[in-house]
């Protein structure tokens, strides 16, 4: 009895240890940061200077202040309720899309092994799609129960888009599960530190890079943002299915919006950028380990930069023409790929 | 006339789009590291540090002219008043002591939040009396009564005029130079 208390105890407190670090220090950090870099990013790649007037007596530090100044600013504002029959609804909506983002990054794996990792299931991808599908909601009845007509034809649209593109996501990582044989990310991760030919890492966007562009795409259409803003589309709905959402109930939706970013990075990296692995580097050694977990970090950022880019690259897709890719390109394409994939692999497996 | 629309058929490569966002991204990025190390091309002007210069048409709060007394030049004819289509401008005349000038206004106030700022009693002012061309812009206030220029007010940012106007010791002067640009007159 001692000992199953003592073994339960350790897991609990091994939880926490793990959760402090990756998500509320690596996650919520960079999430954090990024509300501030988006602003500053994309105002330097505007030609503008962007938020640079918080302050602290004469210290600016180049707007970095603005990390602490919002959070003051959205807590101490009005927290506006428009008149809606669904109150409740409308408050535990941005909770909705906030937890299942926070949630997946359970099966995210940091590092080698098992310790850089809260949980290791080896369903790790399908607990992924299982719980950021759930995400729907959250965007979906806030709209609804904001009771305003730009939330609804917003909500409407995210709906009929993320659930469309969620198909084509789901196709387009099947080729991953495909070739290194396993569902399990941390096995996935392994894998990819093996070398072709002795020169060529054997990373997901070597091996798919048709799949890479597909995950990239519909990750980013996922997470509604530029090109695939039309739920938002502040110039024909007003701010969309956020219309109604001030105070901390916004920064709690823009928050998640961040944090799915990361994840999108995290998820990318873990099955194409060849997750924690640096090719030609294998060893226990403590040195290697940490090097290990910095270059999981850094191709996360990477793409998470590439994201932001994009979102500041592109102009948005009208809301057909974003329908027309999801169903009758995107699709097509990832079925193809997944028939290429194997084939290619029966003929690798005869030979 | 009908006008020929160049549509433009972009090959495959271009229409799949992936290249096309990469180099769109390359774009972007290229103008970010611009950016970053060098600000020649950033526009943004640092409002209340900085301030663009205005042209010298650019038509700010009134002024009321001044005779070489430092009176006022306005006769209260009443012309702006008429001529002004926000009604924003209240003139009360009175009689003076000096006889060769009928009247003079005892209280000229204009509303700045009814005055749109058209330049219709500068125009219409045959004294040069009211001018548009002081430069102040927008000055805020916490009440609404604080935004009715009354003649003391206006008659701060005046100077004299180049124009000649009757009355007795004052006809002839022609050595005032206008504080901002000449109106034209």
């Amino acid at each position: 009895m001692h000992l199953v208390d003592n073994v339960l105890l350790n897991i609990v407190l091994m939880t926490l240890i793990k959760f402090a670090g990756f998500v509320l220090a690596f996650v919520m950090g960079v999430a954090t940061v990024l509300t501030w870099a988006e602003r500053k990013y994309s105002a330097l790649l505007q030609n503008r200077i962007g938020p640079n007037r918080a302050n602290i007596g004469s210290i600016r530090a180049g707007g970095l202040l603005h990390m602490l100044a919002d959070p003051i600013k959205m807590l101490t504002k009005e927290d506006f309720a428009p008149n809606t029959p669904n109150p409740v609804l409308f408050r535990i909506a941005p909770l909705l899309a906030f937890v299942p983002a926070l949630v997946v990054f359970a099966v995210i794996p940091f590092g080698p092994g098992e310790g850089f990792q809260i949980s290791n299931t080896s369903l790790g991808i399908l607990f992924i799609f299982a719980i950021s599908s759930l995400n729907v909601y959250g965007s979906v009845i806030g709209a609804w129960a904001s009771n305003n007509k730009w939330s609804l034809i917003g909500g409407l649209r995210i709906s009929a888009q993320m659930i469309s593109y969620e198909v084509a996501i789901g196709l387009s990582l099947c080729g991953i599960f495909m070739i290194y044989g396993s569902l399990d990310l941390q096995d996935i991760a392994a894998r990819q530190g093996e070398l072709i030919w002795g020169f060529l890492p054997a990373w997901g966007v070597v091996l798919q890079p048709v799949a890479f562009i597909l995950y990239l795409t519909c990750a980013i259409a996922e997470n509604k943002r530029a090109p695939f803003d039309v739920g938002e589309a502040e110039a024909e709905l007003t701010a969309g299915w956020w219309t109604e959402y001030s105070a901390m109930g916004f920064a709690v939706f823009a928050l998640s919006e961040f944090i799915e970013i990361i994840l999108i990075g995290c998820v990318g990296t873990t099955l194409f950028l060849g997750g924690w692995t640096i090719p030609g580097l294998h060893g226990d050694a403590w040195w290697i380990v940490v090097l290990e977990i910095g270059a999981f970090l850094f191709k996360t950022l990477f793409l998470v930069w590439l994201q932001m880019t994009i979102r500041w690259t592109l102009p948005r897709f009208r809301y057909d023409q974003i329908m027309r890719l999801g169903w009758r390109i995107m699709l097509p394409i990832a079925l193809l790929n997944l028939v290429v994939t194997g084939i290619v692999l029966t003929f690798i497996e005869r030979a | 006339m009908a006008k020929v629309v160049n549509r433009m058929h972009p090959d495959f490569a271009t229409q799949s789009y992936v290249i096309e966002v990469f180099k769109g991204v390359a774009l972007t990025t290229r103008q970010f590291a611009r950016n970053l190390f060098a600000r020649k091309d950033v526009v943004t002007v640092q409002y209340p540090d900085d301030r663009r210069p205005y042209t010298p048409r650019f038509r700010g709060k009134h002024r009321l002219m001044l005779r070489d007394d430092k009176s006022v030049r306005c006769v209260a004819c009443m012309l702006c008043a008429t001529a002004c289509p926000a009604n924003c401008i209240t003139i009360v005349a009175q009689e003076i002591d000096d006889p060769t000038i009928e009247k003079a206004p005892s209280r000229f106030e204009i509303d700045l939040l009814k005055c749109i700022y058209c330049g219709f009693c500068e125009e219409a002012c045959p004294c040069d009396a009211i001018r548009l061309d002081s430069g102040v812009h927008s000055i805020p206030s916490f009440t609404r009564r604080d935004q009715k220029a009354g003649v003391i007010n206006l008659m701060s940012l005046g100077s004299a005029s180049i124009a000649s106007q009757g009355g007795e010791h004052r006809a002839h002067s022609h050595e005032g130079t206008a504080h901002g640009q000449s109106s034209g007159h």
